[in-house]
């Protein structure tokens, strides 16, 4: 065995490419898993098509794993890719653009014949070139498909499993690439196939016949080591995704409170991962009913809520838009419910697994009549935890409907996490009716926050009749009184702008005499906070001021824009929250950059247009 | 809920303070009443009872009820019955509905909430019109009926409840007459103890809008000769001389007179609430006059899982099993490595 070449990095890209039957996910997963626990950072970002099976070799069904691993803090999951896998030629011409400069492309020769590159629409024999690559790129090719098929000939299998594993033999050769041990990925793999023995054996003699391949066969070029974090700070940690999170972050919360967590949910693409995770969680006692539809979804959380329960819905857009009547009810009969946004691209069914953040104005305003409610964004994968969690004690102390947006790629996508214990998290405390309130009327609430006393079927002594008609300020009845609806109007805005008081106060981060305010909001931290640091490398006086409570915006988010001399608002819409912030934050020339490509932001598009700003 | 310790109630313990808003006439005034007697008679503390409803003349019926009420929007009352009796299942759950409100915008929760079997209640009110918006057909309003949006009769094939029902595979269904307060007290009783979704189709009179729609049957001086009283365990007869009975002919039901062409009262069968097979349930319900009564009372009562049971059932034997008991156990159980 020599090991002639080797080269250290700080950080690396790898993208894991090829048809939606090729294992891409798995493959990714298991790659990032591995990395976090030889101690890396890592931020992934898995891109798929809406099609479970889209026709082989075709562009439209090419689906990516990307992940970008690091000694230091990684924010996104990197731009272009250092190592591309791509299992087939269409996987070649999605990513093709998306390539470093002289970074490796390891490619199944076996999947590259003449047919395959018609497939994928390729019409020279040469696709390197045609794409743009043949002088600078490393190209590692390697027979994927009959060196599994060798590897497992005495294994018995039937063709198509001998097939499906040669994600496992590409694994190996990444895993050799950068000097991974495959023990530790057999671990993950024992997880997952426990169950099939046939199956599990297989892939890891494929795996380790991938990693084998690499170290006994002189392939001309270096191997790489990445050194280990050191600026995380100590502790256990996990890699999670953000639907996971938002689940766990639900879960947490009920319990923090006190009370039996309850979501009606109907599947939806990218949300339905949080609905699945929370449906493990009988040990835990969580209700999940799966909806006959949307509409059902809500409305079944908010009989739940009426009933007592700490109740929440997750869905997208379109799910979002179905809701809309329902949450106005939850508004009206001021009750405690969690509504999760998983955005995607709209509008209608538009690109349903990719990413966007063109829900804002749906949630802060998609309803008929005055009807406010809180709406909060996650940023990362992992503080989706947080924010749901947040979402929940908002709803529960103030007694309102909350929108948690997240969207596509913070859900699907995944970074390291801290294990959070549950007597660290802040207290929560549900605004219910206390001993001695016995007789109060439905309406009555705290005079300060205006948030309702709760109480439920089951409690003695605070039977009521709720429901979506005005109802008297004082004595709960239904009125049409014109002065009582004016006074309930602005009673449910107060009750919202008061959660500003309780909620943190907003921060720049880079530099705060910024000659540039960046602001953004949700799942674009990262990229955001990437480009700003970038950008005072660079010798530029930048800041970032992010956002994560959004209704109602933090009470200094307007004083802290105004001694800024320019802001610009970039986000993954054509300009919702620059609009928002326009309505609230008055005299502030609000710039924008928008994209609306169901892509997340590239840091490198980012930086070149900050530095037409300067 | 003690259940050591019986209390008495009256309908009074379930009547609210506030003024009853239905047109003076209306067949709703009968059912609040009765609704109120029987659950007197049921015995459930009106703390421990939520009164669900959507939109519609009927659905205001859980501002007149001491209980919890929930008066929601329009066709969603079965969803959030559900999430209700989901979310706590020692309460008692009543839904509260109309033809529009159940069967219109509804249509999608009600079949759903009856396949799933959920121990709710439903009381719905079939006047056969939109009483609340003034006078527009309904799913169940008759083919040809003249209203505000049908000027020159509706062309539309209406819904038969019954059907419905049975075809979302419903354990329990009873029709009653709102002038009938004894049969509805008694169904009402009966759908309370049914562990599932109930559904009561009471067919009532909208004084205002589609008067009388119920009058041929439900009229005192033809009532017993054009419906028939189901009640289980007893042969199925009626007619104001108690002369007239259903048998079976062929795949068929036929009305026979007893004393005639042979026939006694041992030959009329049995009514048989539990009968799991459907399919003379849904002949008896499916009756129309002239030739045949409108079948009243308990038409179908059978065992089956409630939902709501099978959930909490289903959450006990994963917790029995489980060893993540609270977050930090979910916590210390995941792929985890230190850093």
């Amino acid at each position: 065995m020599e090991q002639t070449k080797l080269k250290e990095m700080g950080q690396v890209v790898v993208r894991f490419s090829g048809d939606s039957g090729d294992g891409m996910q798995l493959t990714g997963t298991l790659f990032s898993n591995l990395s976090a626990i030889l101690g890396n950072e890592i931020s992934t970002f898995p891109d798929f098509p809406a099609e479970i099976r889209a026709p082989q070799g075709t562009v439209g069904g090419v689906s990516g794993f990307q992940v970008h691993l690091g000694a230091g803090r990684i924010y996104t999951p990197g731009d272009d890719a250092d190592v591309l896998v791509a299992m087939n030629p269409a996987a070649l011409k999605v990513n093709a653009k998306g390539v470093k400069k002289m970074g490796v492309i390891i490619f199944d020769t076996d999947s590259f014949r003449e047919s395959d590159l018609r497939k994928a629409q390729f019409e020279t024999d040469n696709p390197f070139e045609e794409s743009g690559l043949s002088d600078t790129v490393q190209l590692l090719p390697v027979a994927l498909t009959s060196l599994t098929k060798k590897a497992l000939e005495n294994l018995h299998l039937d063709n198509k499993a001998v097939v499906r594993s040669k994600n496992m033999f590409a694994l190996g050769l990444v895993c050799w690439l950068f000097n991974r041990p495959v023990d530790r990925a057999i671990h993950f793999l024992e997880n997952k196939f426990g169950k099939k023995p046939d199956i599990l054996h297989a892939n890891i003699k494929v795996l380790t016949d991938g990693y084998n391949y690499g170290n006994n066969v002189d392939l001309s070029i270096s191997t790489v080591v990445i050194e280990k974090s050191t600026d995380v700070p100590k502790g256990k940690y996990t890699s999670i995704s953000g639907n996971k999170a938002a689940a766990y972050g639900l879960i947490a919360a009920a319990e923090k409170a006190g009370l039996p967590l309850f979501l009606g949910s109907y599947p939806i693409t990218p949300a339905t991962d949080i609905m699945q995770e929370l449906a493990q969680r009988k040990d835990l006692g969580v209700k999940v009913v799966q909806a006959e539809d949307e509409i059902a979804g809500i409305t079944t959380a908010i009989g739940a809520a009426f009933a007592g329960s700490l109740a929440a819905t997750n869905t997208s857009g379109p799910g979002l838009a179905l809701k809309s009547e329902a949450i106005g009810l939850a508004v009206m009969a001021e009750l405690p419910l969690v509504i999760i946004d998983v955005q995607r691209s709209g509008p209608s069914t538009g690109m349903p697994t990719k990413t966007e953040q063109t829900d804002l104005l749906q949630a802060l305003y998609g309803r008929n009549g005055e009807s406010p409610v809180a709406v909060i964004a996650a940023s990362t994968p992992h503080d989706c935890f947080h924010y749901a969690y947040m979402a929940s004690k908002i709803a529960l102390e103030h007694t309102t409907p909350v929108i948690l947006l997240t969207d596509a790629f913070i859900g699907n996508g995944s970074s390291l996490w801290k294990l959070p214990k549950s007597a660290d998290l802040p207290e929560i405390h549900p605004h219910t009716v206390k001993a001695g309130m016995e007789g109060c009327k439905v309406v009555a609430r705290n005079n300060t926050t205006k948030a309702r006393y709760w109480s439920f079927p089951g409690m003695e002594g605070f039977m009521h009749r709720n429901g979506g008609l005005e109802k008297d300020y004082y004595t709960g009845s239904i009125s049409t009184d014109p002065v009582n609806h004016q006074k309930m109007v602005d009673m449910r805005e107060e009750k919202i702008s008061y959660i500003s008081q309780v909620i943190p106060e907003a921060k720049v981060e880079g530099n705060e005499n910024a000659d540039i305010l960046v602001i953004g909001w949700g799942g674009t931290y990262g990229h955001l906070k990437a480009a700003v640091a970038e950008m005072n490398q660079k010798g530029n006086k930048f800041g970032l001021l992010h956002f994560n409570y959004i209704n109602p915006l933090p009470k200094n988010a307007a004083a802290l824009i105004r001694r800024y001399k320019k802001a610009i608002v970039c986000e993954l819409n054509s300009g919702q929250f620059a609009s928002f912030l326009r309505s609230k934050v008055t005299g502030v020339t609000f710039l924008q950059y928008n994209k609306v490509q169901g892509q997340p932001f590239t840091v490198s598009e980012l930086v070149e247009h900050f530095d037409t700003l300067r | 809920m003690e259940s050591t310790n019986i209390k008495q109630f009256t309908p009074k313990d379930f009547k609210s303070d506030q003024y009853v808003r239905w047109c003076p006439g209306c067949g709703d005034h009968a059912i609040v009443n009765v609704l109120q007697k029987a659950m007197a008679e049921i015995g459930i503390e009106p703390h421990e009872t939520a009164v669900i409803s959507g939109i519609g003349c009927s659905s205001r019926l859980p501002y007149y009820m001491s209980s919890y009420g929930f008066h929601t929007i329009h066709g969603r009352g079965a969803a959030i019955a559900t999430g209700v009796k989901i979310a706590n299942p020692r309460l008692q759950v009543w839904q509260i509905t109309g033809d529009g409100d159940c069967l219109a915008i509804g249509g999608n929760h009600f079949i759903h909430s009856v396949r799933r079997n959920v121990d709710i209640n439903v009381l719905l009110f079939n006047n056969q019109i939109y009483g609340l918006t003034k006078g527009q057909y309904s799913p169940t309003t008759k083919k040809g009926f003249v209203t505000k949006s049908s000027p020159f009769g509706t062309v539309e094939r209406p819904f038969r409840p019954a059907e419905l029902t049975i075809g979302s595979r419903g354990t329990f269904f009873a029709r009653t007459l709102d002038v009938d307060l004894k049969t509805n007290q008694h169904v009402m009783i009966a759908a309370a103890k049914h562990k599932g979704t109930s559904i009561i189709e009471c067919l009532v009179n909208c004084i205002i809008f589609n008067n009388g729609a119920h009058n041929w049957i439900s009229d005192k001086a033809t009532r017993a000769d054009r419906t028939i009283l189901l009640e289980d365990g007893k042969p199925m007869i009626f007619g104001s001389e108690r002369n007239k009975g259903l048998v079976l002919d062929g795949l068929d039901l036929k009305v026979v007179t007893i004393g005639e062409g042979g026939i006694t009262e041992s030959d009329i069968p049995i009514h048989r609430v539990d009968t799991e097979d459907p399919t003379l349930h849904l002949k008896l319900a499916m009756m129309e006059g002239p030739d045949k009564p409108i079948a009243v009372g308990v038409i179908r009562d059978i065992p089956a899982e409630a939902y709501d049971k099978a959930v909490e059932e289903q959450i006990s034997s994963v917790q029995a099993r489980s060893k993540i008991k609270t977050f930090d156990d979910l916590m210390d159980a995941m792929e985890q490595w230190e850093m």
